[in-house]
């Protein structure tokens, strides 16, 4: 369609809302926010005869691509070290894009304004679009890379895995709780148009340098629907804006949202792009620097704080922090290192860091030798079965973490490492503001005005709490995480594609898991006092294994 | 991977700097190891012999507490509900996941399914301008055209926006809550075909075609009324599946195929119009091949759960008992439009007769009937 009949057209369409006159409208979703009726138009202005023959144009060039991939046989320069972290990230983002389409009716139901429920409803299809697309694009690495296993049992392992769970609450925080929060601030306003750069255009180049064609192209599909998803969120934002009464709750979720985000996102494709490639080109650029470009230029100081003239104070401090924390903190470093540590509970293999690599976190992250350079060449001494244990359960010198009760992400800056009695039980919290998430925000009251429509955090939410006391071999056998001969262990820490370098059940017989929370809950007050100050003190490195 | 070539050398043009290609041969087959022949998603239970492309993109990609989601869900709702609660529908089954889409829609069906729809009548449009059929038309069926059919524009929209939109949230599996959003995106896209349509009509015909007419038609035309009013509280309702079931069970055979077929599709070639049947017809095929299909099939599956079968089949009928009432007024609400045109080549008592058997077909199909105490 031409873009001016499109115009046009979109202007008729607004023919079709009415107010019900039969019922009184009980909207399936609610909110704390006020919001009065109309207000902000769709700028997008799309109608569903110029969108569907547009994205199947999208998808032809998509499926071509992939016939292409396949036929050249992609993946004989593929990295293998990439590919794996693609059996993590590609089990947990089809949640999120589904989730996403899940969460439009939470703005139909809950936002009065008819023009705007047409963007949204654009926006449910397109994340159905997106779930199956990438769903699709796993099958082919599942069919033609060299080690299908974590890929053929994905979305089991994403339900039942510690790093499944943190990705889903990425997910799960669109759907669920007060319309505003879930899928205006937490999905739109910070997610789609912080996030989706990183995960989107950061992505796909370096997949792409690692030899992976098929990622960039589609989440590149994907990446060109988010302009319109951005739009229906600032639309939504403005709408709220219009409030006073609202700047206090726009501001807890935007602590809230930016927060959980940047400790999810980050954590997670920090690591894929620091530490998932093989390109140690010194002019290439670290996670640290993409995020310095696409999340603190682009979206902090262009689209975040000219927020402000609204009356707004958006959270300076978070965006910050979070700098600080990937920055000075070792954020991604110390989550790598985590993902390494707990290999023994992984879908996927996560290869050594050689001295190549060594070299090049040297350079872009100067300091970073002394602090995990050791660890990772202990890894690397570990990586075959030799008559020794994982990692996790060798003397390195590492202390394994405690778990964030809102992120899920391990406390890993130790000393920020907050423990409080919270509903009945002692908890852990990577952070201040996670510790007011859980503490403050997600409660049914927020600075003394009811909050009636605010979701919980609810769930078991210490995955090794399900394991505790266990014998590691059960704990594989429970998760599913064996191959099909029935004792190789899908998890590496290696990506040796040799039956005599795998690790199997034998090897992790034997050894008892145990659950940091469940033995910080049974600790006398003493103990724990004790056990709090030397977590966060830290841990060395021991020289010799 | 001990021994990594680059095959071509970064640096030719100076300057820049790219990547390098390395042959890994990771392709499938170069090594055979524990795992390495495992290439098919080996977590649910396919349908068939082998699991379709459908299911390997659709099949857990919304975990479940009851199966492998351990942790269970990690937001809920201020009341206590999970993030996805198996009591938003009064249907219970011994297990969720048995439903498959009998369409087997994904993205690229969804798009090629509905870029077809719209291309066909833009095509359809385009065809009957360039033989310029529209001097042929009877004028007196403009009218009819712009109050009537424009006012069921309403119906799909109000169903897709407000009721399917918000139901394909509720599902307890993503293959029932996919199978909802693309009846959502059908019956949005029908209101926007059918308003677009009117846009055109109202450009063929300058002063004879009210474009816009039809908004205080369906708010105020008593023959509408009892259609909006089915449509308002289909709006309201909130089981998820009985929102299902009462629009493609119960309204859209009563009452949408009533319109669509037996009048619209009937008494527009009487008035020399054959255009406005293709463009219409485009929906009814799709509720018909499509979105009863589904609908049917997951009905099926809940009556037919060797637990559960009976309660649901009780709670069905409940709903018959509830919604039939509405359908009925609004399905003889419209009865005095068939009087409306010039020429009248079928009766309301023949159409509605014909859509009163149509919709027992689909009851028996299911096994169901019709409490005594509705009249049909
Ligand atoms: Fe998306
Ligand atoms: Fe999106
Ligand atoms: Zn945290």
């Amino acid at each position: 369609m031409a873009r001016r009949s499109v115009t046009k057209a979109h202007k008729k369409i607004q023919e079709l809302s009415w107010e019900p006159t039969f019922v009184t409208k009980d909207p399936k979703y609610k909110t704390d926010y006020k919001l009065t009726k109309g207000g902000q138009k769709d700028a997008m202005k799309q109608v569903m005869q110029s969108y569907f023959p547009m994205q199947e144009e999208k998808d032809h060039r998509v499926y071509g691509a992939i016939d292409g991939a396949i036929r050249g046989n992609m993946w004989r320069q593929v990295q293998p070290r990439w590919m794996e972290w693609q059996k993590l990230f590609l089990s947990i983002i089809p949640f999120p894009e589904i989730s996403a389409a899940r969460a439009m009716p939470l703005l139909t139901e809950a936002l009065p304004n008819p023009e705007i429920h047409n963007g949204l409803a654009f926006q449910m299809i397109d994340e159905v679009r997106h779930s199956t697309i990438q769903m699709n694009l796993k099958r082919e690495y599942m069919r033609n890379y060299i080690d299908p296993a974590g890929f053929d049992i994905t979305e089991r392992a994403f339900s039942n895995n510690y790093a499944g769970t943190i990705g889903r609450q990425f997910g799960e925080g669109f759907i669920t709780g007060d319309a505003i929060t879930a899928c205006n601030i937490y999905l739109q306003v910070i997610a789609e148009t912080a996030f989706t750069n990183t995960l989107f255009v950061a992505m796909p180049s370096e997949a792409a340098a690692n030899g992976d064609y098929l990622l960039p192209t589609v989440f590149l599909s994907v990446q060109s629907d988010e302009s319109r998803h951005m739009n229906n969120g600032y639309g939504t934002l403005l709408m709220a804006l219009a409030h006073d009464e609202n700047k206090d709750l726009i501001e807890r979720d935007m602590r809230y949202a930016w927060w959980n985000n940047h400790a999810v996102v980050d954590a997670a494709i920090g690591t894929f792009i620091d530490y998932g490639s093989k390109d140690r080109r010194k002019d290439r650029e670290s996670y640290a620097e993409m995020w310095r470009r696409w999340v603190y230029d682009d979206y902090y100081r262009s689209y975040l704080v000219p927020l402000e003239k609204y009356g707004l104070t958006v959270p300076h401090d978070l965006v910050e922090e979070a700098w600080d924390r990937i920055w000075n903190k070792w954020y991604v470093h110390n989550t790598a290192q985590f993902f390494a540590t707990g290999w023994f509970a992984n879908y996927w293999r996560i290869d050594p860091m050689t001295e190549e690599d060594f070299e090049w976190f040297e350079h872009k992250y100067p300091g970073w030798y002394d602090r995990f350079g050791k660890w990772w060449e202990h890894y690397r001494d570990l990586s075959e079965p030799n008559g020794h244990k994982p990692i996790a359960f060798e003397n390195t010198g590492y202390v394994y973490p405690c778990r964030c009760w809102t992120c899920m992400v391990p406390c890993m800056q130790r000393e920020d490492t907050v423990l409080d009695y919270v509903d009945g039980e002692w908890r852990t919290y990577c952070s201040e503001t996670c510790h007011w998430t859980d503490k403050v925000a997600f409660r049914e009251e927020y600075n003394g005005r009811p909050t009636p429509a605010m979701g919980r955090l609810t769930g078991k939410r210490e995955w090794e709490t399900l394991y505790h006391g266990w014998d590691l071999e059960d704990v594989f056998k429970d998760l599913g995480y064996v191959r099909n001969d029935g004792k190789t262990l899908v998890p590496q820490p290696h990506v040796h594609f040799d039956d005599s370098k795998m690790w199997t059940l034998d090897h992790v017989r034997g050894i008892e898991f145990q659950s940091p929370r469940v033995l910080i809950n049974e600790m006398s007050d003493e103990e724990r006092d004790k056990w709090y100050e030397d977590y966060k003190k830290g841990f060395t490195i021991n020289n010799t294994l | 991977m001990s021994e990594l070539r680059p095959v071509t050398e970064a640096g030719g043009r100076g300057e820049r700097s790219i990547p390098k290609i390395i042959l890994t041969d990771a392709e499938a087959g170069a090594a055979k190891f524990a795992g390495s022949d495992s290439r098919s998603y080996n977590y649910f239970e396919p349908k068939g012999r082998r699991a379709t492309k459908y299911e390997d993109v659709t099949v857990d990609v919304q975990p479940d507490p009851k199966r492998w989601l351990s942790q269970s869900w990690l937001y809920g709702w201020p009341n206590g509900d999970l993030g996805y609660d198996p009591r938003w529908t009064r249907m219970q089954t011994t297990n969720w996941h048995r439903f498959r889409d009998p369409n087997e829609e994904w993205e690229r069906t969804i798009y090629i399914n509905n870029a077809n729809s719209v291309r066909q009548i833009q095509n359809s449009i385009e065809n009957a301008k360039s033989e310029n059929v529209f001097q042929d038309w009877n004028k007196s069926w403009l009218p009819i055209l712009a109050k009537h059919l424009s006012a069921w524009a309403h119906a799909d929209h109000g169903l897709g926006m407000y009721v399917f939109m918000p139901a394909q949230r509720a599902g307890m599996t993503n293959m029932h809550n996919n199978a909802i959003s693309v009846n959502c995106m059908h019956k949005l896209r029908t209101a926007q075909d059918i308003m677009l349509y009117n846009l055109e009509l109202t450009e063929l015909f300058p002063g004879e075609f009210d474009g816009e007419v039809h908004q205080e038609v369906w708010l105020n035309d008593p023959a509408w009324q009892g259609v909006r009013e089915n449509v308002e509280r289909l709006m309201n309702a909130t089981d998820w599946v009985q929102l299902c079931f009462a629009s493609n069970i119960v309204f859209e055979p009563l009452v949408g195929e009533l319109f669509r077929s037996g009048f619209i599709m009937r008494f527009a070639p009487a008035h020399n119009d054959f255009l406005t049947p293709s463009v219409i017809g485009v929906s009814e095929r799709e509720f018909n091949d499509r979105d009863l299909t589904y609908t049917v099939e997951m009905m099926k599956d809940f009556l037919g759960d060797e637990t559960h079968g009976e309660a649901n089949k009780e709670v069905m009928e409940e709903w018959l008992a509830e919604w039939v009432p509405y359908s009925i007024a609004a399905a003889r609400g419209l009865e005095p439009i068939w009087s409306e045109p010039e020429i009248q080549p079928v009766s309301f008592e023949q159409s509605f007769e014909r859509a009163r058997n149509r919709f027992e077909a689909i009851l028996s199909d299911l096994g169901l009937r019709v409490p005594e105490e509705v009249t049909l």
